[in-house]
């Protein structure tokens, strides 16, 4: 129970410390116009442009193949990963969620070897290695130390899923429900739990950026209309009219 | 100028632009611009030295300015030090110091940034990387950020678009406010906000300068090609670089602003007030100061009564006027909303060429063989032309209409991968000579391989610190330094003006062509 608690906890934290920073990125102005050229010249493209950037990863497959490749694979696994695991949340599952599930392994398997080689290339690439600190590392290591659990449990160690759904229904019903005491069970927990906590502190809510980065998010078309925002970059007053 | 510092261009001028050099920690820690002294800097209203107590004012400088630009917050939160932008940086490629990857470029402020305004920072400094505002620290923060040339080469690549230009311009704020400001730029910002230019040109040295090329335009053709100033009442203001007006090559390119407005029979003007497009408040990050600046291109608007507005060759005076002059010294109510406000050069040219305005000569370039250099604020931070992407196209257009070879360079090293010419963003300076010739390297490379394949002689531009910049650092590569050409000279030279010397000869030469054949090259 000390888990559910634990648990419980970390979502409010991830909820609120995620309203929190959207919250401040969305209240923090931009004064001027500086996307980066060539940029879409009205909102739908702009949203076209973001679209790409989250789908495909657009501008890192441009900069850097091998980046990419683990990076893209590693979010496009997790994404599958968290798929699967949505049947523990919803009663009845549904019905695509049985297709997923049947592919849930091996995505998985891909998921920690897109995180390996990642690690692999912080470790031993000398430029990004220079550019690491200790939690660059520390936050591969949490991600892969879930993975290989939520593996073994998969593969060699199976629990008691039928108390697992259980126990997750009560999470979202805030109806508290025993857990098996399965010890890879207990790591795999507890380390999403502090995952949960630290996402929204860290750079893992990178994602974010991605929305709110004027230089991806604005539409070049300076010349059809003024831009004016409130103040500008050292907050003096826009000159003469503030009009738009 | 004797330029030896341990890099021998020669060598470093060979192989592939894109080359990886091997990591040299500190190897360009000795490269460090001049201070600006104390009158220099509160002409620009900041403290005339290093303040006291520095560290807490440039802290709450820091926290003020992430405060009120999102793209700075983004930059200092959201790097994932993928590394992406490591082997984008044209400085970090000339030099392998690491400090020059944009990465590590802007750890040099988020480090502080962690440290003072995140609680992981606060309470394990270790752990994320976090580190005090030391004096080393600022030491490096006053190197390195005079090492980045803003150019921007660095935010395609990331997958969230962080900016180091906007990085390098809060920084440089940062020391602006606290009493550490650089020489070069704090000097030429005061000097066009008390004359007027960047070059301190008064208004009888610009009058008696274009008298004189008036009256070469006229021993040349025969025509009487005028370029005005201070007349009220022209329909143009063209705001050109001070550097069009007094230095190699750029003078040429001004020449072909004067005859292109001429044969399109257009009413236009310079302004002796605002005689600087450039802006080098944008270098430093000072919006106070841009606005400055750019408040005389509104004062000289107003006073000549023009309907439009016009802007030369210089990339980060057209980043500054197409981003930047409507949102703060906007709006310009007088002109005429049926031009685009404001218009580049290179945009109007091109309309007249298309529109069957103008007529060249190709023939007139046949000994250049020529490449175009993307200038990196027209190419990422800009537009010129109606398209997303059009500012690649449009000066190509030209140049392939006014010669008959044309070569690109090679794909990852123009259009928005091109390189910086190494002297953009206030580094060209003579004291940062081996930072200019080290971010030069890549674009040398590319230079050198069409000039080997395709025996390339010239490369144009648009820019007036390319210019400045190349024109010193080709000879170090081996290079002719008049192998740097504005896309407007290019122009002048190839450009028929009705009732010349060279029209008479062109038109007895399609005359006695009797076919289309040269006139296919020339008027469309």
């Amino acid at each position: 129970m000390v888990l559910y608690a634990f648990l419980c906890i970390a979502a409010a934290v991830f909820i609120g410390g995620l309203g929190v920073r959207i919250w401040a990125y969305a209240a923090t102005p931009v004064p001027l116009r500086i996307p980066v050229t060539p940029a879409p010249l009205t909102r739908s493209g702009v949203v076209m442009r973001l679209f790409w950037e989250v789908v495909l990863f657009r501008s890192l497959f441009n900069a850097s193949k091998w980046t990419w490749l683990f990076g893209w694979a590693f979010h496009a696994t997790l994404l599958f990963v968290l798929l699967t695991h949505l049947r523990y949340f919803v009663q009845p599952a549904w019905m695509w969620l049985g297709l997923v599930q049947d592919l849930g392994g091996y995505a998985g398997l891909a998921m920690v070897a897109a995180l390996v080689a990642l690690a692999g290339r912080r470790l031993f690439v000398p430029r990004i290695s220079a550019v690491t600190a200790p939690s660059d590392y520390l936050a591969l290591a949490l991600l892969i130390a879930i993975g290989l659990s939520g593996l073994a449990m998969k593969f060699v160690f199976h629990t008691d899923i039928v108390a697992v759904k259980a126990f997750a229904l009560g999470l979202v019903y805030l109806d508290p429900q025993p857990l098996p005491l399965d010890p890879f069970l207990i790591i795999h927990l507890s380390l999403v739990a502090v995952l949960l906590v630290v996402f929204p502190f860290s750079k893992l809510l990178h994602g974010a950026a991605l929305f709110f980065n004027p230089t991806r998010n604005q539409p070049d078309d300076l010349r059809e209309s003024r831009y004016a925002p409130r103040i500008t970059r050292n907050g003096v007053p826009a000159a003469r009219s503030d009009t738009a | 100028m004797a330029v030896t510092l341990g890099f021998d261009a020669s060598k470093a001028g060979q192989g592939d632009p894109q080359e990886l050099p091997a990591l040299r920690p500190g190897a360009m820690a000795a490269s460090k611009s001049y201070p600006a002294s104390s009158a220099q800097q509160q002409l620009l209203g900041f403290p005339g030295e290093l303040v006291d107590q520095w560290q807490i004012k440039a802290i709450a400088k820091l926290g003020e300015l992430v405060q009120r630009s999102r793209a700075l917050k983004v930059a200092l939160d959201a790097c994932v030090k993928c590394g992406a932008c490591t082997d984008k940086c044209q400085f970090f490629l000339g030099s392998g110091d690491p400090k020059n990857m944009p990465a590590a470029r802007q750890e040099l402020l988020r480090k502080v940034y962690r440290r003072y305004f995140t609680w992981a920072g606060k309470h394990m400094p270790w752990l994320v990387g976090a580190e005090d505002l030391t004096e080393a620290t600022l030491d490096e923060w006053y190197i390195y950020f005079h090492q980045c040339s803003q150019c921007r080469r660095c935010a395609v690549a990331c997958p969230f678009g962080i900016d180091t230009a906007e990085v390098s311009m809060a920084a440089r704020e940062i020391m602006d406010s606290i009493g550490k400001g650089q020489r070069y730029c704090n000097e030429i910002i005061g000097k066009v906000l008390t004359i007027g230019n960047n070059l301190g040109l008064k208004k009888h040295a610009l009058a008696a300068t274009l008298e004189g090329l008036e009256e070469e335009i006229k021993e040349e053709t025969g025509v009487d090609v005028k370029l005005p100033l201070d007349v009220e009442g022209a329909d143009i203001l063209l705001v050109a670089p001070s550097a069009d007006f007094f230095a190699e090559p750029h003078i040429a390119s001004l020449i072909g602003y004067g005859k292109v407005l001429h044969e399109a029979g257009l009413s236009w003007t310079f302004s002796s007030h605002a005689s600087e497009a450039g802006n080098f408040g944008m270098f430093i990050g000072s919006s106070e100061n841009m606005q400055r600046v750019l408040e005389r291109v509104g004062d000289a608007v107003r006073a000549l009564k023009v309907k439009r507005l016009v802007v030369g060759e210089c990339g980060h005076a057209w980043r500054v006027a197409y981003n930047f002059w409507n949102t703060l010294a906007g709006p310009y109510e007088t002109l005429d909303p049926a031009y685009p406000i404001p218009q580049h050069i290179c945009e109007l040219t091109y309309d007249l060429w298309r529109a069957g305005k103008l007529r060249f000569d190709k023939s007139k370039n046949d000994h250049i063989r020529l490449t175009y250099h993307d200038s990196c604020n027209p190419a990422r931070a800009s537009r010129i032309g109606p398209d997303p992407g059009s500012q690649f196209e449009i000066p190509r257009a030209l140049l392939r209409a006014t010669c008959n070879h044309f070569y690109d360079m090679a794909p990852g090293t123009i259009r928005e991968n091109t390189f910086c010419c190494g002297g953009g963003g206030g580094l060209l300076t003579d004291e940062l000579m081996e930072v200019r010739l080290r971010g030069a390297q890549p674009r040398m490379r590319a230079l050198r391989d069409v000039a080997d394949e395709h025996g390339v002689t010239h490369m144009a531009m648009i820019c007036a610190i390319c210019k400045a910049q190349f024109t010193t650092v080709l000879p170090q590569f081996g290079f002719e330094s008049d192998g740097v050409v504005g896309v407007h000279q290019m122009i002048s030279n190839a450009i028929v003006l009705t009732g010349s010397v060279q029209a008479q000869e062109y038109e007895a030469r399609l005359a006695s062509a009797g076919n289309g054949d040269v006139a296919a090259g020339g008027k469309r």
